[in-house]
């Protein structure tokens, strides 16, 4: 009877909260998990279908930008997946579908950027870098273990005439 | 010497960093827009078939620069771009021609009864595989093509009074206008 009570009581209270994440989770559900290739699309040669997905997370969205083709819901990236598809079952090969895609819309449509003399600064500039931070990591070593030998040496040699006149005349200044 | 060389090098770095973001950020430039991979290449071949008229095709338009424009009539920026193209083809006589870019025939000759018509012809590109072959991924988009059939420019979004003042019509001029 009080155990009755209890959970009433409970429902009443927790109720609504339960009913929200319950909404929440089955909206979460159903939502795709940023799969924006639509089942239409798809070809009916697993093959092919996967070759075209492989081919798609690499293509940038050019209404996007910053998504694949794979993965956007803009309207040019469905044209794009269905073109792509087009070609893989006209027989192309990934290269030359790749390349058909490029020859519309240009490099930046990889979103890999290819190694050529335009990219050149941007794949080896950070071995660049770090290269010339080794090399200053090396001299400033080799400076910083060199000069307690100058110092020792310096130590070793006797002090000449002028420089014990300062010395006294420095100690004595600080006698007073 | 040498040593006051290295103090330097800070102050050159900043430099070389500040004139590299000052060209990238420079005034009238946007990041955003990509250059055409099919620039001086020739023109993707199309034959379309007309809206309210003739159809227009590649080898058709041969012979004379021609600019094709790709609109939409669900497209925002193509109607803020009408008065432009209108002006284009009343006062400066540009050779215009429009693709009607993934649209219904019915919905684009509305837009067209209402903002008037700039073209001289209009081809209906419904599956936008025109487009694509163009490299087109938003519209408005503007081509320039001269006599031969390839595209010497290519105008991303509506077309304002400067570009069409600095570079399309003294590009068209240089192209041999008819």
């Amino acid at each position: 009877m009080r155990a009755a009570h209890f959970l009433q009581d409970a429902r009443r209270r927790f109720g609504l909260h339960a009913r929200i994440l319950l909404a929440l989770a089955v909206l979460g559900a159903a939502v795709p998990a940023a799969r924006a290739v639509e089942p239409n699309e798809r070809l009916a040669n697993p093959a092919l279908e996967a070759r075209a997905r492989a081919i798609s997370v690499n293509l940038r969205c050019l209404v996007c930008q910053n998504e694949t083709i794979d993965e956007s819901n803009a309207g040019l990236a469905h044209d794009l997946r269905v073109f792509l598809r087009q070609r893989l079952l006209a027989g192309d090969t990934d290269s030359q579908a790749v390349q058909a895609i490029v020859n519309r819309y240009g490099d930046f449509v990889l979103l890999k950027p290819p190694v050529m003399p335009a990219t050149y600064i941007l794949w080896f500039a950070p071995f660049g870098l770090a290269l010339c931070g080794v090399a200053g990591l090396v001299v400033w070593l080799r400076r910083s273990n060199a000069a307690p030998d100058a110092d020792a040496a310096l130590l070793a040699k006797p002090l000449n005439a002028s420089e014990q006149k300062r010395l006294e005349t420095l100690l004595k200044e600080s006698d007073h | 010497m040498t040593r006051r060389a290295l103090y330097m090098l800070p102050v050159v770095l900043f430099l070389v960093l500040a004139g590299y973001f000052a060209y990238a950020l420079r005034p009238n430039h946007d990041p955003h827009e990509l250059p055409s991979a099919m620039i001086d290449k020739e023109a993707p071949a199309f034959i379309l078939p007309g809206l309210n008229g003739d159809g227009i095709s590649r080898d058709g338009l041969k012979g004379s620069p021609v600019v094709i424009n790709f609109f939409a009539s669900w497209c925002v920026p193509c109607r803020e771009e009408e008065p432009m193209l209108m002006r284009l083809a009343d006062r400066e006589h540009i050779p215009l021609y429009g693709i009607d870019y993934k649209d219904h025939p019915e919905d684009a000759s509305r837009l067209l009864a209402e903002f008037g018509n700039p073209f001289r012809r209009i081809g209906q590109d419904v599956d936008g595989s025109v487009g694509l072959n163009f490299g087109v991924y938003g519209v408005p988009e503007t081509y320039v093509i001269d006599s031969a059939g390839h595209i010497r420019k290519r105008f991303v979004g509506p077309l304002t009074a400067e570009q069409v003042k600095n570079e399309l019509l003294p590009l068209l001029k240089s192209l041999g206008k008819s």
